[in-house]
């Protein structure tokens, strides 16, 4: 494999991981200040790439349409915390499990009932749908260039919000010990709203920017949710610069692994046995990187928590 | 008591069901207890053993393959594909769980979801027995050359009974010294290793238990549907056994087996109602949920307590 | 004497009424959530318009259609088709759109004595060894559209190829299919996961190695993924499928999609009555473009009208006769089933192109003729 080609995989990998990161950012802070497993964390993903479908067939423009869809799904996450989520954050983990289960089952076929089951489109931005050349023969889209400079920053603005805001300092001490910084006097209740109300515009941006290249269907959510946990327990639970490096790892070696396996399986298998094991070994590669990681340090890269 | 209430009626309901012009719902209920068997399993580590495994469609996959294989390669009789699915299941859940119990919480999730994952992976690269595709079985297990559970009912009676065993054999084993390092070891395992109990060893033990019965249910599964295929070990499957057991109520045995005839039954009747069912059945589970905090057995064996005072 | 002339009157009488007033149940069991809903769908829409237009009846009887989603589940299609057959009661089964869930409600189906109708899937197990007299498939083999791009690229004189499909059966079944015919090198097999969405590693590899051309099989959400990626990353090769580029994706890749190539049995600029009126009806009852799905649905519904005429009744046996000796016109021109009861037809290369606001596919040539499977020799029926 030429050297060029690997940097297109390295920044399409790159892609994938910030994507990634932008969905996982929310579902860790959830995670780590709140303990609570949000399962409809993907579907909330899945209702930003709708939310925008639905207002670029009203509005004709993408940048009206991006901005109406993350306030809608800012208002639609804050709508699900009061009315379920606030319900369960002293309950068992199980019982969260079940609650957000239910909430994927009303959402997912919510949009397949409004929207249908075929998969929708989002044409990009005029100015960020061309392609500029990266190597001969190949022209690498803008839009996924774009993806990485909007994963970029949404990643310094967190890290500034974290490092250098009083909400970001409640979120880190939050991580830490919640009921201690409650008996400090922290309004827990609006700390809670505001980390839910962030992870969910994070994730219906992850769904918007993804909408032009990837088709917009009511399943849309899941692969990408399973993912995310993947990022959260390799980078840490609760922390926001784990689930960056964990993302970028994790967009790395799924891209790079897929386009490698199947020819490092022919090294020592005969092709046809290449052709299954190759594909199968790529598909794993994420979870063993995982398991991997939990071997040596299973708290994570990152952990938020002490200890 | 209430168990033996609980079997006759199932035990009775073939005939009755005949007789209502509904005999079909024999085949429903054939599913609901293959399912109530896997839950059951399940309940044991979750509920009992505080270990929330993601990965336990793949338990009732290997066993399902199990059957599968060894028809494939012309072994029929049950006498050995039953034991041989249970063996392999159970095999998987114990190499899998000397590195799946070292870790605990969220990562011990996520963990048993992976090797759930890698299992599914495997299985549908297998194109020698059909990959993704999944392989027909023409006949069920035999036993003895005699095909024992060919027909409806005999195949609801053979679930019913390894359903039964099931239940009999966790109830047994939860109220023995075993059942009880177990609790102890969910409670408080720093207090048990204090004590001198092994509680890796004993996790490790239920949780290869948990995997071999896992392994039965896919025995049965393979058989009631006479067909294989890595769908049965998908992420959805093991998230929806978790749903079982926590919507019946991860609390009890007889809960999490209830949880399943629930679903199942639930997913039959609401399907044959809307075309849009999950929506339906998303907000009974969001009910169950946020309101009957014991699942449903719990909240329905509180009431009935209630009523009688 | 006149008591027993009355009585065999009488006889005849609640005899002819009762033929008058039968109901056919006939079973459809498709895929309709999911992805792939859209075929499943078109599918529907198609044997339902059939059946209106002949006024809610095949072969005099009145149709009774019972339309049941199997989620792309095959153990839940299992469940569903027992159903079907056992409690619905269903005289005929129509059904699937997936391979895999065609194995898997195969058995249950042809073992309750039902003939079962594939107007979509067409696995090779069921089309040469596993062929039954009770099983008809009324699209075509799974091979064979992906055989008319291998042909289409040997005649093209293309060298070098890569072939991009899936990791499952049908993936693998698909590149078998293109090797058959073409004649040239495959400079790479690349299979992809089922449901995959980002194709930014296989797209760079493919613009790596430089061939003539793309051959890529990559059904619902998948291809509209594809073939916008594609499209924004440049490649600018001939990019040649099957499955992939139709009127069930055209709506989402649109633009994306221009110039891509099919392959197919069916286009809607086919010269024949049938297909124009079927295209005229579609459009005003639909409002969409049909695909090749939507006359595969029509078809079945013309072919079994025509048996069941035939045959008087839908009784497996006498049923299975009439339908292996249907011939008649249906949206792709004559039809007739071959020795292993699958389709024995003509195969087209077919480009998809802009028609006023609506993007459809345009037939471009007549690649096979009068075309059997590869699997109708080991058909021992």
């Amino acid at each position: 494999m030429s050297l060029t080609l690997l940097a297109v995989q390295a920044l399409n990998g790159l892609q994938l991981g910030l994507l990634l990161f932008l969905i996982a950012a929310g579902l860790t802070l959830v995670f780590g200040v709140m303990d609570f497993i949000n399962l409809a964390h993907g579907a909330q993903y899945m209702t930003g790439a709708y939310l925008a479908v639905f207002f670029y067939g009203h509005t004709g423009h993408f940048g009206a349409a991006l901005a109406l869809a993350l306030l809608a799904a800012l208002a639609l996450g804050l709508v699900l915390e009061a009315l379920v989520w606030r319900r369960l954050y002293d309950r068992p983990h199980l019982d969260q499990v079940l609650a957000t289960f239910g909430v994927i089952l009303i959402l997912t076929e919510g949009a397949r009932a409004l929207f249908g089951p075929s998969p929708l489109s989002l044409p990009r931005p005029e100015i960020l749908s061309g392609a500029v050349p990266l190597m001969a023969g190949l022209n690498y889209p803008v839009w996924r260039l774009a993806i990485i400079a909007a994963g970029l920053a949404a990643a310094l603005g967190l890290w500034l919000m974290v490092a250098r805001t009083r909400l970001g300092m409640q979120v880190r001490a939050g991580a830490d010990d919640a009921a201690m910084i409650g008996a400090l006097g922290v309004d827990v209740a609006r700390l809670f709203r505001a980390v839910f109300g962030l992870g969910a515009m994070l994730a219906g941006f992850a769904g918007v920017m993804a909408a032009p290249v990837l088709a917009v269907e009511p399943d849309m959510g899941d692969g990408v949710l399973i993912l995310a946990f993947v990022v959260i327990v390799i980078g840490g639970v609760g922390s926001i610069r784990g689930a960056f490096i964990a993302a970028l790892m994790v967009g790395l070696v799924d891209t790079l692994g897929r386009s490698l396996s199947t020819d490092v399986a022919r090294l020592f298998l005969s092709p046809a046995a290449a052709n299954d094991a190759g594909p199968a070994v790529a598909s794993m590669l994420v979870y063993v990187l995982m398991a991997a990681v939990l071997f040596a340090r299973p708290q994570g890269l990152f952990p938020a928590r002490a200890g | 008591m209430r168990a033996a209430a609980v079997l006759l009626a199932l035990a009775a309901a073939p005939p009755v069901l005949e007789g209502l012009d509904a005999g079909f719902w024999v085949v429903t209920l054939s599913r609901a207890l293959i399912f109530a068997i896997a839950a059951m399993a399940l309940q044991f580590v979750l509920g009992r053993g505080g270990l929330v495994c993601f990965g336990f469609a793949a338990f009732m996959g290997i066993g399902a393959y199990a059957v599968g294989v060894a028809y494939a390669n012309g072994v029929e009789d049950a006498l050995v594909a039953f034991p041989l699915a249970m063996l392999a299941a159970g095999g998987f859940a114990a190499l899998t769980g000397l590195a799946a119990l070292r870790t605990r919480g969220v990562h011990f999730i996520m963990i048993t979801l992976a090797f759930g994952q890698m299992a599914y992976f495997a299985v549908t690269a297998l194109s020698a027995y059909g990959g993704d595709d999944g392989m027909t079985l023409w006949t069920r297990s035999t036993l003895g050359g005699f095909g024992w559970i060919e027909g409806r009912w005999p195949l609801y009676y053979a679930c019913l009974g390894a359903a039964a065993a099931t239940w009999a054999l966790l109830r047994a084993l939860g109220a023995s010294r075993f059942g009880r390092v177990i609790d102890g070891a969910r409670q408080n395992p720093g207090r048990m290793a204090a004590l001198g109990f092994d509680v890796r060893r004993a996790q490790l033990a239920a949780y290869a238990l948990s995997g071999a019965l896992g392994g039965l249910a896919g025995a049965l599964l393979a058989n009631h549907a006479e067909y294989v295929s890595p769908a049965y070990m998908s992420w959805h499957r093991s998230g929806e056994l978790i749903v079982m057991v926590v919507l019946g109520g991860a609390a009890s045995l007889g809960g999490a087996g209830f949880g399943a005839l629930v679903v199942v039954a639930l997913e039959e009747v609401l399907a044959g109602w809307t075309q849009h069912w999950r929506i339906a059945m998303g907000l009974i589970v969001l009910a169950v949920a946020l309101f009957a905090r014991d699942g449903l057995a719990g909240t329905l064996t509180g009431a009935l307590a209630r009523l009688r005072r | 004497m006149t008591a027993m002339k009355s009585l065999a009157l009488a006889a005849g009488l609640c005899a002819a009424t009762a033929a008058q007033a039968e109901t056919l149940d006939i079973g459809m069991l498709l895929t309709l959530s999911g992805p792939p809903a859209a075929l499943g769908q078109h599918i529907r829409n198609g044997f339902e318009l059939a059946l209106a237009e002949k006024g809610g009846k095949l072969g005099g009887f009145d149709v009774n259609l019972i339309v049941v989603d199997d989620e792309l589940k095959p153990d839940v299609a299992v469940g569903k088709a027992k159903a079907l057959v056992e409690r619905d009661g269903a005289d005929i089964v129509v059904g699937t759109v997936f391979s895999n869930v065609m194995m898997a409600v195969f058995k249950p189906v042809i073992e309750a004595g039902v003939v079962l109708v594939s107007p979509n899937a067409g696995p090779a197990p069921l089309a040469g060894k596993g062929c039954h007299p009770h099983y008809f498939n009324t699209a075509w083999q799974n091979d064979s559209n992906h055989e008319v791009l291998g042909q289409h690229a040997a005649n093209q004189g293309y060298k070098r190829i890569i072939l991009m499909a899936p990791n499952y059966q049908a993936g693998k079944d698909a590149m078998a299919g293109v090797k058959r015919y073409f004649n040239g090198e495959v400079v790479d097999e690349i299979f992809t996961q089922l449901g995959q969405l980002d194709f930014s590693a296989e797209l760079a590899r493919i613009a790596a190695a430089k061939p003539d051309a793309v051959y890529a099989f990559m059904p619902g959400g998948m291809g509209v993924n594809l073939v916008r990626q594609y499209d924004q990353a440049g490649v600018g090769l001939p990019f040649l499928s099957a499955f992939t580029v139709d009127e069930t994706t055209l709506p989402a890749t649109k633009d994306a999609a221009l110039g891509l190539y099919g392959g197919t049995q069916w286009t809607r600029d086919l010269d024949n009555p049938i297909n124009a009126a079927f295209v005229k009806g579609y459009e005003a009852a639909y409002g969409a473009a049909p695909s090749l799905y939507a006359s595969q649905g029509y078809d079945t519904a013309l072919i079994l009208d025509a048996a069941l005429t035939a045959a008087g009744g839908a009784e497996a046996d006498a049923l299975s006769a009439a339908l292996k000796a249907v011939a008649i016109p249906t949206t792709r021109g004559d039809f007739r089933f071959g020795a292993n009861n699958f389709p024995v037809q003509d195969y087209y290369l077919a480009q998809a192109v802009k028609q006023g606001d609506a993007y459809v596919m345009r037939k471009v040539a007549t690649i096979f003729e009068d075309h059997a499977d590869a699997y109708a020799a080991a058909c021992k029926m």
